[in-house]
Parts: structure tokens; C-alpha cells; sequence
């Protein structure tokens, strides 16, 4: 405390009025927001429930289902596209680095919404005939792998990065080849360093695959957006919306508490 | 069956090899010793050319491993390499840092490599560790499971690069124990250390080298208890007694 003119406010009870300030904003905030709202409309277009149940069961059965695949297909060749570039990225040979970062470069450059347009229209163009197993399911999954691979490429090039140089030297010391200490010394060990941040790359996908709606589907082919989209059109009424936005979260919310808790994991087991 | 001859090294412009000529007989056990950035590390990586050496030649075996020609990985499996850091692989259990290249080099089936990777834990005391993972073993037991996973490979040299120098000093026993016996065994033994009692107990020979240059060698109980050499004498006498170093004696870089 200064000296002489003594302060009216000590520091405890100035911390008090600023917080209970903050709680005062917030508190007003929230009940400006309930008052203005219109609680009938709100109810009616948002969580109709005989909206909601006339969306199951195909809501699940085709818009889940749907997302799904593409979500996993994508990931599943987006990863082993990523693990490629990686080690192209690390390659001795100047060219194949050349490519890889000039691959990755753009593809995480450019909206996925591109990507799914060019794959929609542009490949069956530049490549005629060559038509992609699965049709939509294979463009689909075609289109998310050219996006998540650029990602993946560069979270799994820091993970092969992140192990020591003494595995490798191990390894070679053993009489193991440049491509069996690769395979099994120091990969496993970098995918397991980079399974969170892939966690959260597959929660990124997840959203991602709603932008297979630009890929000319059929009906059954829908996932969850476009789905509530058609859904919401239809019916003149929003419910369809806040139904697809929980199924997402339902998926999303813990993948991504998953992945923070492998991440607080591995944390803990370093030494 | 080691021949290093007019070996050079430099990484940029800092030479860290100035012309090493060296020679280890088979069954012979060679302790190299000297002060910190000495190249003595250096050396021993040059021998299985973890090191690029700029020139000279290493023979190990009869193979010449600086012939651009020659086949690398065959001749790793036959030099045995132990780390300062263990370097254990630590996503795989101790039987399979055993086996993992018993397996994906030698081509060994399954059951033979398990026998030989169980022998050899035996042979370092751990056979009761066959299932823990390298984060749940002490440093000494670490290191004793990596002498192991080099003797598997049946190697006809092995590499020691301060193999206790990470160690509590509780845990160098159990180490120094291992590698006495192999050198009893009649393993051909190349190791950088610290431990001057290990040194002249074990080893046939001890090189000194200071400034990356080979400054004495001798038979071990010569070199450690009377040495030639000026600069022999003080690091020696540092080593065995740092109470009684004077400051200054040598230059501190």
C-alpha cells in the first residue's frame, strides 16, 4: 500500500468489482438474448420433434452412414498418401523433395471446395473412361486423400523428425538397410508421436466430407449436410439442421477429447 | 582383424581426425582413452562407418568398408555397436529389440531367434526381463540388454562408445561385469571409456588420443601407471585423482 493517500480500493477488493463486472456483462448479455428471442419460432423451426422423427431412420442410415465413408476411405488414402510425401519430403534425391513440397504446397493452398469441384468434373475430363471404383464413394474418397495428405505429409514428416537420430543409428549398426530401419524402427515409433494430431486431422475430414454434395450424388448417396439440407428445403423448417449438427458433434466431441487425452498422455511419458 | 590406416575426418572446417593408424587383433581388447572432443568417438563410429571418414581406409575382417563397392549392411552384422544412450528401441519389448534384426536381417525363424535373443539375455543377467519395455529397466539393465541385442547378431568384433558414461555409478558394475566376461570369452573389444580401472584390468592395450591424433599407446598397466607422455600424465592424473588437479594445467576449451 502507498504511503499517505491511502488507496479506497485494496487489490483483493478491486479484483472483486472487476470480476463481478465481467459476470454483470455476461448475465445481461444472456438475458437480452432470451427476451429478444422468439421462443414459439425458435421451438417450432428448430426442435420440432415430428420434424425430427420423421428424419430416422435414414438421417443415420444413409446421411451417417454416408459421411462415414467418405470420412474413413479418405483417411485411410489420404494417410498412406501423406506417409509417402513424407518420405519423399526426406528423400536424398532432389526431385522427389521438389515435388513433394510443391504438392503440398498447393493442395494446402487451395479450398477443399476446389479440390471436390476439380474431382467432380475435371478428372472424368482430363482422364476419359478411367472411371474411379466406387463411383461417387471413390471420387469422394479420392477427393478428401489430394486435401488430407498435403496435411498429413507435413504432421508426419515432424513425427519421423521427433525420433532420435541414435534409433536409426541403431538400427543401421545392426546391419539393418536405409528402408527396413525406416520401416520398422523409426515409422512405428512417428505414427505413434503423431496419432493425436491426426486424431484431430480425421475430425477436420469428418466436417470436410460434406463438401461431397458437389460431386452430383443420388439420393442414397447423401451425407448428413446435404441430407438436412434437402431435409430443411422440404419441410420449410430448420430442425432438420440442428439434427445433422448433433450427429456431427456426437462424433466430433470425442474424437477430439480422445486426442487431447492421448496427447496429455504421451506428454506424461516423456522422460 | 580392425585396420584403420591414415584416417582423416572433419565435419566443416573442424578436423576432428588427423591421421589415425590403428590395428586390433582378433581376440584383442583395446580401450581407447583421452579428453572430451579428443575424436575418440569419432574413431569408433569411423570403424562401422555410422562416421563417413573424409580419407583413409577401414578394414574390418578382411572387408574394406571405405571401398564405395562394398556391401555396408553385410558387414555391420558382424560389427556389434553399444551406445552411450543404449539407443533400445522403445516401442518394442526386450525379447523383440533382441529379435527384431535377428529376424528382418539374418532371416532367422522365429524360434531360433528367440533361443538365441534368450541365451543372450542369460548371458547378461536378464533373462528374467524378457517381457518388459526399455522405459520400465534401469540404465544398467538398458545397456546390458543392448550388449545383447549386438551379441545376437553373432558379431566377430563389438563397438563400446562410453557405454557407462550415462550410468548412475551405482549401476557401471553390472555393465563393466558383462563386458569383462566377453572380453574373457576372447570377443574382439574396442572401447572408448572413462573407467581407467576397467581399462587396466581388461584391456590388452589403451590408445591415448588428444587433438584428434593418436599420442601414446601401450600395453594397459604401461600406459596407465607410467605413461610417456606429458600430456598422458596430466589427463591420467586428472582422471584418476580430480581432487588433486591444478587449475590451469591444461587448457579448458
Amino acid at each position: 500500500m502507498v504511503e499517505g493517500a491511502a488507496p479506497r480500493l485494496t487489490r483483493r477488493r478491486r479484483r472483486q468489482l472487476v470480476l463481478s463486472a465481467e459476470y454483470l456483462v455476461f448475465a445481461v448479455l444472456i438475458v437480452v438474448l432470451v427476451f429478444q428471442a422468439d421462443w414459439h419460432q425458435i421451438h417450432t423451426n428448430f426442435g420440432n420433434w415430428s420434424i425430427a422423427k420423421q428424419l430416422f431412420p435414414d438421417i443415420i442410415t444413409v446421411g451417417l452412414r454416408n459421411t462415414l465413408i467418405f470420412t474413413v476411405t479418405g483417411f485411410a488414402f489420404g494417410l498412406a498418401g501423406g506417409l509417402v510425401l513424407a518420405l519423399m519430403r526426406l528423400s536424398s534425391a532432389a526431385p522427389y523433395r521438389w515435388f513433394a513440397l510443391a504438392y503440398i504446397e498447393v493442395f494446402r493452398g487451395l479450398p477443399a471446395l476446389l479440390i471436390f469441384v476439380f474431382v467432380g468434373t475435371g478428372v472424368p475430363l482430363a482422364f476419359p473412361g478411367a472411371n474411379l471404383p466406387g463411383g461417387v464413394y471413390g471420387q469422394a474418397a479420392l477427393a478428401l486423400a489430394l486435401v488430407s495428405a498435403a496435411y498429413m505429409a507435413e504432421t508426419v514428416r515432424a513425427g519421423i523428425e521427433a525420433v532420435p537420430r541414435g534409433q536409426t543409428e541403431a538400427a543401421r549398426s545392426l546391419g539393418m538397410s536405409h528402408g527396413k530401419a525406416m520401416r520398422s524402427i523409426v515409422i512405428p515409433q512417428a505414427l505413434r508421436i503423431v496419432i493425436p494430431p491426426l486424431t484431430n486431422e480425421l475430425v477436420l475430414l469428418f466436417k470436410d466430407s460434406s463438401l461431397a454434395l458437389y460431386l452430383g450424388i443420388t439420393l442414397q448417396q447423401r451425407e448428413l449436410s446435404k441430407f438436412a439440407k434437402d431435409a430443411a428445403s422440404q419441410q420449410g423448417n430448420t430442425t432438420p439442421i440442428i439434427m445433422a449438427a448433433v450427429c456431427y458433434l456426437i462424433i466430433t466431441i470425442p474424437l477430439s477429447y480422445l486426442a487431447r487425452r492421448l496427447e496429455a498422455r504421451q506428454k506424461k511419458g516423456q522422460r | 582383424m580392425i585396420e584403420v590406416s591414415d584416417l582423416h575426418k572433419s565435419f566443416g572446417d573442424l578436423e576432428v581426425l588427423r591421421g589415425i593408424d590403428l590395428a586390433v587383433e582378433a581376440g584383442e581388447v583395446v580401450c581407447v582413452i583421452g579428453p572430451s572432443g579428443s575424436g575418440k568417438s569419432t574413431l569408433l563410429r569411423c570403424v562401422n562407418l555410422l562416421e563417413q571418414p573424409t580419407s583413409g581406409t577401414v578394414t574390418v575382417d578382411g572387408v574394406e568398408l571405405t571401398d564405395p563397392e562394398c556391401d555396408l549392411d553385410a558387414v555391420r552384422r558382424r560389427i556389434g555397436m553399444v551406445f552411450q544412450q543404449f539407443n533400445l528401441f522403445p516401442h518394442l519389448s526386450v525379447l523383440a529389440n533382441v529379435t527384431v534384426a535377428q529376424r528382418n536381417v539374418l532371416r532367422r525363424p522365429m524360434a531360433d531367434a528367440r533361443r538365441v535373443a534368450r541365451d543372450n539375455l542369460e548371458r547378461v543377467g536378464l533373462g528374467d526381463k524378457i517381457d518388459a519395455y526399455p522405459a520400465q529397466l534401469s540404465g544398467g539393465q538398458q545397456q546390458r540388454v543392448a550388449i545383447a541385442r549386438a551379441l545376437a547378431m553373432g558379431p566377430s568384433v563389438m563397438l563400446f562408445d562410453e557405454p557407462t558414461s550415462a550410468l548412475d555409478p551405482e549401476l557401471v558394475g553390472d555393465v563393466l561385469g558383462v563386458m569383462r566376461g566377453l572380453a574373457h570369452d576372447g570377443m574382439t573389444m574396442m572401447v572408448v571409456t572413462h573407467e581407467m580401472t576397467f581399462a587396466r584390468e581388461v584391456a590388452d592395450r589403451v590408445i591415448f588420443m588428444d587433438g584428434g591424433l593418436i599420442v601414446e599407446e601401450g600395453p594397459a598397466a604401461e600406459l596407465i601407471g607410467a605413461p610417456s607422455t606429458d600430456r598422458a600424465r596430466t589427463f591420467l592424473s586428472r582422471v584418476l585423482d580430480p581432487a588433486a588437479a591444478q587449475v590451469g594445467e591444461v587448457e579448458d576449451t
